[in-house]
């Protein structure tokens, strides 16, 4: 389970993430999301390092990594897709892309292909219901997306 | 602080305007139903999340219901705390949480302490609207040495998490997961022997449901009772005897020493004795210990470890290995109380029936859940039988004697078994905070002065504040004593000797509030703190009744030494009242990386 060990350098990484937010716990969301930003997840031992420089149980991080649906422990694919489902999405066909997705990439939500190139997830509103339905790969945002675009969408990721 | 002026349920009262309406109600005599608030105001304890809405009440010009544990006073305010709108809200509350919670109260280990079963009788719910059939969460049980783990009954009150967190430091627990999936539980939702769990129990302490319990012992001893092959032996700590009563309903405060033993010996243990004994036992060994440290360190010898910190928690060990390796060296070596007592119970005292160890059988009666541990603890087995073979705790007892059909009521008097029952006041007082360095520097200073105390009492070295330091006179040398209990103010003494700021000769650790008066084992408090302050009192009472109050006077102890021990500190003693402890957080992660 515990496979990602961190290297010394990577300890540093942790390390001037916290001290850029003054070691402070009350900024924990803030420095998840940028040590995130910088691993792509949130494995164990990265959570003990931050624990460690914050000087709070690891538990507690472990309880902020686990409430937030953003935070994730396990790695993300080459192209992070996220289907948004919020309502306006939703009613106009969310699910659908979902299924396509699911169908195309054969994997579930919140795992990625065995190549690692892509990993599939659902998030609530990215604040562009004009454009329903949405999706995301990477920082791309693809808008009024139909279920027969999956292929060709996918395929210019080759 | 100024005063507000408000109206409770039609009656007008002044009141600090730093306090919540729950508060103020209580000032008047209202009590509010509450569940995840809890106040222990004789130990600075506060748990206020605000989160179950039990409390609520309705005030004046307010639209929703404010939760009364965390809403201040303010000037005019008109609240209501018990028309049918808030009574209503309640019951669906309570509905609400029992919806997501096993129905299994008759065979609960909880049941009849269940704060949560209380509210329910409280608040007459007979049937459960609308949710009949609503799913319930489920999640794996967690049963360590000491402490059983069962979420599918949390109500995620957080009480533990903050005991655990904020009072101990010891940071092993946290609300993990969102919403229908939320429970309490150790990072990476490890078993808690992986995680930095100390055993302190304090969470099971405070756990107003079946959530957190102690792992129940007692099949086992009533299986060795029934054995006509075990000579069965049983020892009680001194914090056990001021609290027993009240599972008997005796006041707080009621000492039962007397019916404690009575009630033992009906349970058909073949000798009752006294941790006590060990207790006086641990002191010629801690005080001689410190002796032989302070006379080097007053020599010149700068190799020599000060302070020297007590050892007798069993939490408290538990803790300094897991987060102090770096300072191992620093703790007495001597066994705690119920080690010393098993070790002796098994060599000196087998031989004297003549019988092998693995036939005589040690119970230990405890007012802790970390004892149950530490007497599986490796170092404390011969050729794997161990010193010690159960620990019970204060709560079981009172149910042993209960399910066996004893009065306990109207049980007569008895006396402890000699030889290993006889104590002095020093030992009884190693149940409160302070008591244990009191007992240790009474013998220190007759052992070091060699002059008579003209004054047992030590009334600097007592009190329930989180930390206390103060300096005894020892005929001109001053010895610089700290004290502290639970583990939060441990961990602040400690790194301030870790950072060169104290400079102490000799401090004592508990890791309960109150010591092992308010010991995780106990009869539950309930959330009032006041039960704790009374047995604290009760401690010191049996201290000023007996005979003897200082251990090295404890005739059955010269005895020990002269017939069996030779000298104490000595190779014998060394070897049976010893140990030695372990960096625990590398041996947590070099198992975790095993597995």
């Amino acid at each position: 389970m515990n496979t990602f060990k961190l290297q010394d350098c990577q300890k540093t990484t942790i390390k001037n993430i916290c001290a850029s937010f003054k070691n402070d716990p009350g900024e924990l969301i803030n420095i998840l999301h940028k040590t995130q930003g910088e691993f792509g997840y949130l494995p164990e031992d990265v959570q003990r390092e931050v624990a460690l420089n914050l000087n709070i149980p690891v538990a507690q991080v472990y309880g902020v990594v686990t409430f937030y649906s953003f935070f994730t422990m396990k790695p993300k694919g080459k192209h992070a897709i996220s289907v948004c489902l919020g309502t306006a999405c939703y009613v106009r066909g969310a699910d659908k892309l979902v299924d396509e997705l699911k169908e195309q990439l054969k994997i579930k939500v919140g795992e990625v292909t065995p190549d690692g190139k892509f990993s599939l997830d659902c998030l609530r509103c990215v604040g562009a219901c004009g454009l329903a339905p949405v999706l995301l790969i990477g920082d791309k945002v693809y808008g009024r997306v139909d279920p027969e675009q999956i292929t060709e969408i996918l395929e210019s990721y080759e | 602080m100024g005063k507000v002026k408000i109206t409770i349920d039609n009656t007008p009262v002044e009141v600090e305007s730093n306090l919540t309406v729950y508060q103020a109600a209580k000032q008047i005599g209202i009590n509010i139903p509450v569940l995840c608030y809890m106040n222990l105001e004789h130990l600075n304890i506060e748990n206020r999340p605000g989160g179950c809405r039990i409390c609520v009440v309705e005030i004046e010009g307010r639209k929703n219901l404010a939760p009364s544990c965390s809403t201040l006073c303010a000037e005019g305010m008109v609240v209501h705390t018990n028309n049918r709108r808030v009574l209503n809200a309640r019951k669906t509350v309570l509905e609400l949480l029992l919806s997501d919670h096993p129905k299994d109260c008759l065979i609960c280990p909880k049941s009849g302490q269940c704060d949560l079963q209380d509210l329910a009788v409280k608040m007459g719910i007979r049937e459960i609207h609308a949710v009949e059939n609503a799913e319930v969460s489920t999640y794996r049980k967690d049963i360590s040495p000491a402490l059983s783990r069962n979420m599918d009954k949390c109500v995620l009150c957080r009480r533990c998490e903050t005991i655990c967190n904020t009072v101990q430091t010891v940071g092993a627990l946290s609300v993990v997961n969102r919403g229908f999936m939320s429970v309490v539980a150790p990072a990476f939702e490890e078993d808690l022997i992986d995680s930095p769990c100390t055993f302190c129990g304090q969470c099971v302490a405070v756990c107003p449901t079946g959530a957190l319990t102690e792992v129940n012992h007692t099949p086992k001893i009533i299986r060795a009772l029934s054995d006509p092959t075990k000579t069965v032996i049983v020892q009680t700590a001194p914090a056990v005897r001021a609290a027993l009563g009240e599972e008997f309903g005796y006041p707080a405060g009621t000492l039962v020493t007397g019916k404690l033993v009575a009630a033992l010996r009906k349970l058909g243990f073949a000798k009752v004795f006294d941790t006590d004994f060990a207790a006086d036992l641990t002191i010629i060994e801690e005080g001689n210990e410190l002796l032989n440290r302070l006379t080097k360190h007053l020599n010149g010898d700068t190799n020599v470890k000060l302070p020297i910190l007590t050892s007798c928690c069993p939490a408290w060990v538990n803790f300094f290995e897991f987060y102090f390796p770096d300072m191992l060296d620093v703790p007495s070596t001597a066994r705690s109380p119920q080690q010393m007592f098993g070790s002796i119970a098994k060599t000196y005292y087998a031989e004297m029936l003549g019988i092998k160890r693995e036939d005589l059988i040690v119970v230990s009666v405890m007012p802790c859940l970390a004892k149950k541990y530490e007497c599986q603890r490796d170092e404390f087995q011969v050729d794997g039988n161990p010193d010690v073979d159960f620990s019970i705790s204060t709560r079981e007892l009172a149910a042993l004697i209960k399910t066996s059909n004893i009065d306990f009521n109207v049980l007569e008097d008895e006396d402890f078994d000699h030889p290993l029952g006889e104590s002095t006041g020093a030992a009884v007082i190693f149940g409160a905070t302070g008591g244990v360095i009191e007992a240790a520097v009474r013998t220190a200073y007759e052992l070091y002065t060699g002059m008579k105390l003209q004054r047992i009492d030590f009334h600097e070295l007592r009190g329930l504040e989180g930390i206390r330091m103060a300096t005894v006179n020892f005929n001109g040398t001053q010895i610089n004593i700290g004290i502290a209990h639970q583990l939060g103010n441990a961990r602040k003494l400690l790194e301030g000797i870790r950072n060169g700021m104290y400079h102490f000769h000799a401090i004592e650790i508990m890791a309960c509030p109150g010591g092992c008066i308010g010991g995780a084992g106990q009869p539950l408090h309930h959330g009032d703190s006041s039960v704790i302050k009374a047995r604290f009192d009760a401690i010191y009472r049996e201290d000023a009744s007996k005979p003897l109050r200082k251990s090295h006077e404890n005739p059955y102890i010269v005895k020990l030494y002269e017939e069996y021990l030779g000298n104490p500190l000595g190779e014998k003693a060394h070897h049976l009242l010893h140990t030695h402890y372990f960096d625990k957080k590398k041996i947590k992660a070099a198992r975790k990386n095993k597995n």
